[in-house]
Formats: structure tokens, C-alpha cells, sequence
């Protein structure tokens, strides 16, 4: 039987992070991964993360999880990949899959971080081939580089959902619509925002009623539900499409805790059933301990911090790490986490249905109910002024725990302040240079450069811009609404590409002047 | 948790869904489900070893909360009364040989 | 094939991927690139079916694509329950459409 120190299962955001900590105490770390990749879903994720700085905020998903990879090697950190964890029996032994074998190891500290799997919903033909979870669609677009389908259904307006429609379109997929059985947009508002601007549809209070086709998924019909999501007769519609994506929740993966004798927590907070945890992650049987999804659902940012907090636990658990300095950083980890955790989707608030912001100003109800601002919602918020010449327009407008722009901006025309969640607001009397870089830096890409008068009657908007082809100076095309509506013509007037953007382009459109608030997308025609 | 075995639960009456497949690695239907319930299944491991629903390839990974939902309706209670299947080793499908396969360092 | 294919990605670029390599489906000959999950090839082929179930006969793709679910396994070489979205395409595999556990079609009566 092989010993370590200490042996992690999952090399997901909180394992790697977990085993980051634990390796720099310097103790002898293994970490087990059933995939052949590590990085756990983060290699799939493309998109920009929210959060601050120390939080690794503006950076895709893919890159953090190199990040980790390298920071986890430079720790003296084993990964061991393709290789599945069958049990783990008393007295921390642990029985690994590798190749057409099983091993024994004994970790004097084991640390589970095996992360979650999608949940599904049934309906008539839900089996059919065509019919995939949102995972599935991340896997062969963004792993793989194939398309999962030409024309594809989204069930499912939580973030992941949303993210994913932004994927497949950025993919070359066509998303005919965003349907989910809630009444209101379950994930971030920017992301659907970026979604409806590009003329997805929306469909609240909305749930599937069957797949069609006989082989595959040739279509799909979905109807209204009723407040006890039954469906209301009279009012289905069909689309033509090849593929149903399916993006309804997650569940913890907690087999291994259960039969490790680790006391659970079958009330379904958390997603399902999850083990009991201090704030360290221990669990009841001394020296193993759950972070991530595992231990709870929540975003790959926390689930990073509540490994770090697990690994520095574990280190001192076995006298691997003085108390004192381990309780510092063990504290700074805590208030991280606690910041991560503000905000309207805070845990605390799920469920409930937010009103108003920490400002005081109404939620949008067309962003919960159709994925947009409406025109005559915007100007209420912050980051949504008026001046002459250029500057930008923040159309941030739920409080999350997000705040690169403020930095990103070296004139200081944004600010946020010390309070995570607060609403990006306009410094009235700085002056902005149009560098772009607060375009380029909101993850949610809500912000844009306009100048509401160029003179002959004509206004420009700078849009961010993660599609291609990426249009080019002089091309013409349509201003499209933030409902994704083409409200105007539209000329190309500036593309701007750099490193520092990292791959968000930026786009300036001439538009009519009354449309200078108004359009949010470009479409070539 | 005690389960109150005398419950009466009427008759198992059809509904809408009842041929739709839940778990898909063992093609067993919703109305199998109910059926099962009815027949005096409670628990997820006795429905599990009745009907073999989460027993296939993916080990109830895909249907696990699927069928917990179907028996709590049918029960009249929450999901969360559901005692949830228990969990032993292997984890994952795994072929008899390489179960059988200890490889260095494997004696226990 | 190529139409199933990122060619370029605005965010990824393009994707390393292996040498193209031929194998077959059925019978018939495809093409895909070495190290790929077989189910990419055959996704990127137009191939959406890869089984047909024991029991009620119906057909079956991708679900998850990570190995859990199981839907995909197909007979690869010969050996039935293969998940052909975990095991990478090699040059001049065998890949066939599973009914039931078997590839005889009959089977399924």
C-alpha cells in the first residue's frame, strides 16, 4: 500500500487548490482524476470570471485552470489522471482504478473533491439522441471543436445555461431559444443580457413538452406553464431543431463521503445530498474532508478558496503548519469567501425574489422576465449617464460580487468602492480616453463606450464583440436592440483587437443619434 | 428514519407520463415506479433492487432525484424523506477482471 | 465533415488534434483525428445514433459526453459497452452500432 500525507479526490478548482496549499507545507500531496484531463470543468469554461482581483476575476475559466495546473506541479503535487476512485474504506484507505487494475493508498488526510453532476428533467423523447446536457455541449465545442448541433433549444436560465448559449453561438451554433419552467432568469442578468442582444429568444414560465423525431431530434414543441408548472393548453410552439440542450441543475457527487461513514445532509440544501462540514470542510470522521461542488453547489471561485481553506486545515491537522500563521491565512481565506458569498444571488438568497438593489433602485423586471433592460429601465441605474463626448455606459445593474472595471479603468471614470457588490456608478467629472479596456474587462460585457453626438446627426457605440467573423471598418449592417431587435442601420466605424482585451474585440457602430442608447449589437446583413 | 409501512395509498391510478422512460441505462418507466410504490417499495434501495432503476452502467447517477421525486409524490411527502440509496464500493462500472486485478502494494 | 467542425473559435482558435486517421463505422469508411473521443469522430461524421436498447429498442447518442451516463457505448473491435466518448479514435477501428449488448440486429427481434 502506497502512503501520502495526503490524498485528493478530483483535480477540479477545489482539489488542485486544496493540493496547491497542502504541497507548499510541504507535504507529500497525490491527487486521483477519473478524466483523462485535469482542471475538472474549468478547461471547458471560455468565458471571463467574475469576482475581484484576488479572485482571478477577467480571466476564462481554461486559463485558471492552467494557472492551477502549473502552480500544483511547482508544489510538488502528483496528479494522477484516468484514474477513478472506487471506495474509500476505513482508516482513510483508498482504492483507485488505474489502467485494468485496482491500487491501495493511505492518506493520513483525505480531501474529496469530486465535484457535481447535471441534473435532468424528462419529457416525451428526452432519450433521443440530440437531446444532451449542457456539459455534454461544453465538452465537444469547447474540448473537442465540434459542434453539437446546426440549431439548438436551451433548457435552462440559470448562469450555465446562459453561458452555454453564449458558447454554442460562439461556436457557429444557432440558439433558437432560452426556455425555462421558472418565472424569472435564474442566473447573472448580464449574462442573458449578452444572450437577448444577439436575438435569442426567451421563454419564461415555458417548459418542454416533447422531443420529436424518430432517430434523432428533428424538433421540439414547449408550452406555457401555469404557476403549479402545469402545462397551459393553447399555448405550444414548435421549433425546428437538431439538438435539445439540457442545463437544469446540479447534484453534489457525494457517494464516496457517504461510504466513507461521513455524516450527511439529505434536506437537498446544497443541491442534494451533501456532507456535514465545519467551515474548514472537515467533516465528521477526523481527517477527511469535502470542498467544492461536493460539499454544496456554488461557483468555481468559492469552490477555489474553500480548497485553499481545506488544504491549509489539513496541513495543520497533521502538524505540518504552525497554528498561528496557518490561522492568518486561514482567516483571509474566510473574509475571501465571505465577499464571494454578497450580493443577490448570495446563497442565503436563493429563492427569493430580489426587488431592489443594495442602492435601493427597482430590479429590472424585463431583465428577470425576458432577459433585457428595457429602454425605459436603464437610466435608473448607475453606471447609465449622459455627457458630452465619449464615455462609458455601465449596464450592470444586479448587485454581484464583480469589480475588474473599476480597476480597469486608469482615468478613474468608474468606481465601485471598497463594497464588492455595489453598482458600478460614473465619476461624472473624469474624463474618459476611450482606451477600451473597461469594454474588454466586464465579464458580463455590459459595458460600452458610446458618444451620443458625432455630429451630423449621428451617435457611436462601442460594443464588445466575442464572435466570428469579426466584422470589419466600413462594413454595414444592423443596430440591434438589447432584445436583439434591428432597430437601425449600422456602420462599422473602428474594430479594435489587442492582447490586453483578451479576445473580446471591440466594435464601434455609427447609429443614428436617438439610437445611441439603443443599440447593443451588431449584425452584419 | 422510521417509515410508516401501514400507510394507505389508494389505488395506483394511471397518469400522464406513465411510459416515460426515467432511468435510461434500465429502461424503467415512470409508471413502473409508481407500480413499485404501490407494491410496497418505500425505500430507493428496495424500489433500486425491485426494478433495477439506477442498478445499469451509470449506477443511478442520471436518475437518482428523478425517481426519489416520483416516490415522494406517490408517498405524499418531501423528497427529503426519500432515504436516499446507500453507497459501497466500486463507485463506477468496473469490469470483474480489473476488480479481481491488485496491482503493487495491493495486499492489504 | 467539416461543417461539424470548429474551424476556428473566437476565444480557443484552433484545436490541436491529432492526425487524421480512418476507421469504420458500420461498415463504412470515416475519417477523424487521432486521440479524439470516437464520438467526436462520429458526431463530426453526421453520426448521431450509435445504439438501440435492450428492451424498448430505441436509439440512443451522446448524453453527457463525460462518461457517466453510458448512452454512447457502442461494439468498438469487437468488445460491446464501449463508451465511445471517452475512448480515443485510433487508425482502423472497427466501430459498429450496438443493438441490445450485441451487434446483430435480429437480437432485438
Amino acid at each position: 500500500m502506497k502512503r501520502y500525507d495526503l490524498i485528493i479526490i478530483g483535480a477540479g478548482p477545489s482539489g488542485l487548490s486544496a493540493a496547491i496549499e497542502a504541497g507548499k507545507r510541504g507535504m507529500s500531496v497525490i491527487v486521483f482524476d477519473e478524466n483523462e484531463r485535469p482542471g475538472g470543468q474549468l478547461f471547458k469554461q471560455i468565458h471571463k470570471f467574475f469576482g475581484s482581483k484576488e479572485h482571478k476575476a477577467k480571466i476564462r475559466g481554461f486559463v485558471i485552470g492552467q494557472q492551477l495546473l502549473d502552480e500544483a506541479s511547482k508544489a510538488g503535487v502528483e496528479v494522477k489522471l484516468s484514474a477513478t476512485v472506487v471506495g474509500i474504506y476505513p482508516d482513510r484507505e483508498v482504492v483507485v482504478k488505474i489502467g485494468d487494475g485496482v491500487e491501495h493508498y493511505k492518506g493520513d488526510a483525505i480531501i474529496v473533491a469530486t465535484g457535481a453532476a447535471e441534473n435532468m428533467v424528462t419529457f416525451d423523447g428526452w432519450t433521443l439522441p440530440g437531446v444532451i446536457g449542457a456539459g455534454a455541449a461544453q465538452t465537444m465545442m469547447n474540448l473537442h471543436g465540434v459542434k453539437p448541433g446546426k440549431r439548438v433549444l436551451m433548457l435552462g436560465s440559470g448562469n450555465v445555461g446562459l453561458v452555454v448559449s453564449f458558447q454554442l453561438m460562439q461556436a457557429g451554433c444557432e440558439v433558437v431559444a432560452l426556455v425555462d419552467a421558472a418565472p424569472r432568469v435564474g442566473g447573472y442578468g448580464v449574462h442573458a443580457a449578452k444572450v437577448a442582444r444577439t436575438g435569442v429568444p426567451f421563454y419564461l414560465s415555458h417548459t418542454i413538452v416533447k422531443a420529436e423525431g424518430t432517430n434523432h431530434v428533428t424538433g421540439v414543441t414547449i408550452a406555457e406553464v401555469d404557476s403549479h408548472f402545469q402545462f397551459i393548453p393553447g399555448t405550444e410552439k414548435h421549433f425546428d431543431v437538431d439538438t435539445i440542450c439540457l442545463a437544469v441543475g446540479l447534484s453534489p457527487m457525494s457517494q464516496l463521503l457517504k461510504m466513507a461513514g461521513c455524516q450527511m445532509d439529505n434536506s437537498g440544501k446544497g443541491g442534494g445530498q451533501i456532507p456535514v462540514v465545519d467551515e474548514s470542510g472537515a467533516t465528521s470522521v477526523p481527517g477527511i474532508y469535502a470542498v467544492g461542488d461536493v460539499a454544496g453547489i456554488e461557483e468555481a471561485s468559492s469552490a477555489m478558496i474553500e480548497g485553499r481553506m481545506a488544504g491549509i486545515k489539513a496541513a495543520e491537522y497533521l502538524g505540518f503548519e504552525e497554528v498561528k500563521t496557518g490561522d492568518e491565512e486561514f482567516e483571509k481565506e474566510v473574509s475571501a469567501l465571505d465577499e464571494l458569498r454578497q450580493g443577490m444571488f448570495a446563497p442565503s438568497n436563493r429563492g427569493k425574489k430580489i426587488e431592489k438593489t443594495e442602492e435601493g433602485i427597482p430590479i429590472s423586471e424585463n431583465l428577470l422576465k425576458h432577459g433585457f433592460v428595457a429602454d425605459d429601465e436603464i437610466e435608473r441605474f448607475p453606471g447609465v449617464t449622459h455627457k458630452v463626448g465619449i464615455h462609458p455606459v455601465m449596464e450592470c445593474t444586479q448587485n454581484i460580487p464583480c469589480n475588474p472595471c473599476q480597476d480597469a479603468c486608469s482615468k478613474h471614470c468608474i468606481h465601485i468602492g471598497s463594497h464588492i457588490t455595489a453598482l458600478p456608478a460614473v465619476e461624472e467629472d473624469r474624463d474618459c480616453v476611450n482606451c477600451g479596456m473597461c469594454v474588454a474587462s466586464c465579464s458580463g460585457q455590459a459595458i460600452f463606450l458610446v458618444d451620443e453626438d458625432t455630429g451630423n446627426g449621428h451617435a457611436e457605440v462601442t460594443i464588445p464583440y466575442e464572435f466570428l467573423p469579426l466584422p470589419k471598418e466600413g462594413d454595414t449592417g444592423k443596430g440591434l436592440s438589447r432584445s436583439g431587435q434591428p432597430i437601425c442601420d449600422a456602420k462599422v466605424v473602428r474594430v479594435r483587437t489587442s492582447k490586453a482585451f483578451d479576445h473580446t474585440a471591440l466594435v464601434t457602430i455609427e447609429v443614428p443619434q436617438d439610437m445611441a442608447m439603443k443599440a447593443r449589437f451588431y449584425k452584419a446583413v | 428514519m422510521r417509515i410508516d409501512r401501514s400507510k394507505d395509498l389508494g389505488p395506483c391510478l394511471p397518469k400522464e407520463g406513465d411510459d416515460r422512460i426515467i432511468c435510461r441505462c434500465e429502461e424503467v418507466t415512470q409508471g413502473e415506479i409508481r407500480q413499485a410504490v404501490h407494491d410496497g417499495m418505500f425505500t430507493l434501495a428496495e424500489v433500486r433492487r425491485y426494478l433495477r432503476c439506477g442498478m445499469g452502467l451509470c449506477q443511478g447517477q442520471t436518475c437518482g432525484k428523478l425517481v426519489a421525486r416520483i416516490m415522494a409524490q406517490e408517498l405524499g411527502v418531501p423528497v427529503s424523506e426519500i432515504a436516499p440509496a446507500s453507497s459501497r464500493s466500486p463507485m463506477r462500472p468496473i469490469e470483474m477482471a480489473t476488480w479481481a486485478e491488485e496491482k503493487e502494494g495491493g495486499e492489504v | 465533415m467539416d461543417e461539424e467542425r470548429i474551424t476556428e473559435h473566437p476565444i480557443l482558435g484552433t484545436y490541436d488534434k491529432g492526425r487524421l486517421v480512418t476507421f469504420t463505422y458500420d461498415g463504412k469508411e470515416m475519417q477523424g483525428y487521432e486521440g479524439e473521443p470516437i464520438a467526436m469522430a462520429l458526431h463530426a461524421n453526421g453520426v448521431m445514433v450509435h445504439r438501440y436498447t435492450a428492451k424498448k429498442h430505441t436509439p440512443r447518442g451522446i448524453f453527457c459526453a463525460i462518461g457517466r451516463c453510458t448512452d454512447c457505448v457502442m461494439v468498438v473491435d469487437g468488445v460491446p459497452n464501449v463508451r465511445t466518448c471517452m475512448t480515443p479514435l485510433k487508425e482502423g477501428m472497427v466501430v459498429e452500432t450496438q443493438y441490445g449488448v450485441t451487434t446483430k440486429k435480429e437480437a432485438l427481434g
